[in-house]
């Protein structure tokens, strides 16, 4: 390990040196980069995945599209493209309950949640979503009961999950947009639950 | 290759630690660090297998001890030293550009490809995850290695990592969502209802 590089200002100064050095050999567009930053910063995030999911609470055939052919369905609202070329929707039901985890890198649909977070990377839920989905929910506040099925999904190859939560009781006749408001990140992993009215 | 990135069923970590209002990053270098690799993805020196394989070559130590981000630094740098880009005059490289950022992006990698072969395996049949330690890229977790699971779908053929790492081609072999129940991989301290579902490459399998 390299101590040095744990420094405060170590990691910037060798990013920067780096980056200096690549544009200056014509490797990298500086603007080009801004621009992947500024997309996945400020453009793409789990509002557009709660788009996916309030849309399939109130359309049951968009519903039916997006459990049968998950990219088809989700590039009807215009999400597409890395990190979710081939996208997969696994549904909540009284009897399963879903939990997506990438045990060998961090794999994730970018397109409709965007980055993940540093704990969806981290040793501590890859290691152990597989091993001990039920203690791991707990941690996040869920209490998943002995009849239900927690079904983990590792995302080894390119097929990227998103989990479609249960709609909360009370939402009936809502329109999509309300529904969306209670649409979370962690709901769409499988972390959480889509929050109550 | 067994190396400290496969962390399915470790014990010791601690809890997972989720932040609340948690930013997309943490530091300027954070940013500039995904941007220079995603940019550098572009340039279609390596693909994205050989990134993972070169991320996983970090010793496990340092890789345990390291942030997600250096990993992807370390990898980066790792790449283009063994492509020699950083020495003697520059290459002559294909460059993203501003602006086909958002062409780019929204075009993505799809893996799927056509292939005159037949599937091996059909939902239902039982197979097993070859125990096997392959020393290059994979995409088997160690965790399932040895046990034996159910075809649940059939997702087509993909490009397949082990040899697309390895040497660039795409090799597309067909793909399995395969079914474990918990108490198979990881014994009675399991719950007798809980599975995972893992995402295997036919040369991964055979028939149990």
């Amino acid at each position: 390990m390299h101590d040095h590089d744990h420094e405060p200002g170590a990691l910037e100064f060798r990013v920067q040196a780096l980056e200096s050095l690549l544009a200056e050999r014509g490797y990298v567009d500086p603007e080009a980069m801004d621009r992947l930053i500024e997309t996945y910063e400020h453009e793409v995030g789990p509002h557009n995945g709660a788009q996916v999911v309030a849309r399939a609470w109130t359309d049951p055939a968009y519903k039916a599209r997006l459990l049968s052919d998950g990219s088809a369905a989700i590039a009807e609202l215009g999400f597409t493209g890395r990190q979710g070329e081939h996208m997969v929707v696994v549904e909540n039901t009284p009897e399963v309950h879903n939990l997506v985890v990438c045990t060998l890198c961090s794999c994730y649909p970018w397109p409709v949640l965007g980055l993940p977070p540093v704990w969806y990377k981290a040793p501590p839920y890859r290691a152990r979503a597989v091993i001990e989905p039920r203690a791991v929910l707990a941690e996040f506040g869920m209490e998943v009961g002995d009849d239900v099925e927690v079904r983990v999904w590792d995302s080894t190859a390119e097929i990227r999950y998103l989990v479609l939560p249960e709609q909360p009781a009370g939402t009936e006749g809502w329109d999509a947009a309300a529904l969306a408001g209670l649409v979370t990140r962690d709901a769409m992993i499988g972390t959480g639950l889509a929050a109550a009215p | 290759m067994n190396g400290a990135h496969d962390l399915g069923g470790m014990h010791g970590f601690g809890p997972v630690g989720p932040e609340a209002d948690e930013p997309v990053f943490h530091a300027e270098w954070e940013r500039r660090a995904f941007a220079l690799t995603l940019a550098m993805g572009f340039t279609g020196q390596w693909n994205l297998d050989k990134s993972r394989h070169a991320r996983e070559t970090m010793p496990p130590a340092e890789y345990l001890a390291t942030s997600y981000y250096e990993h992807w630094l370390f990898g980066l740098e790792a790449l283009m030293a063994e492509r020699g880009l950083l020495e003697g005059a520059p290459a002559k490289l294909r460059r993203l550009d501003a602006g086909n950022v958002e062409k780019a992006l929204k075009t993505g990698g799809p893996t799927e490809r056509e292939t005159e072969s037949a599937p091996a395996f059909a939902p239902g049949d039982r197979v097993r995850a070859l125990n096997i330690h392959p020393v290059g890229h994979t995409r088997l977790p160690r965790y399932c290695r040895g046990r034996t699971g159910m075809v649940e779908r059939l997702w087509g053929a993909h490009v397949y990592p082990d040899s697309h790492a390895a040497t660039g081609d795409q090799d597309p072999r067909h793909l399995y969502s395969v079914r474990f129940a918990a108490r198979e991989l990881w014994g009675p301290s399991a719950s007798a209802s809980d599975t995972v579902m893992i995402d295997l490459w036919e040369p991964y399998l055979e028939r149990a």
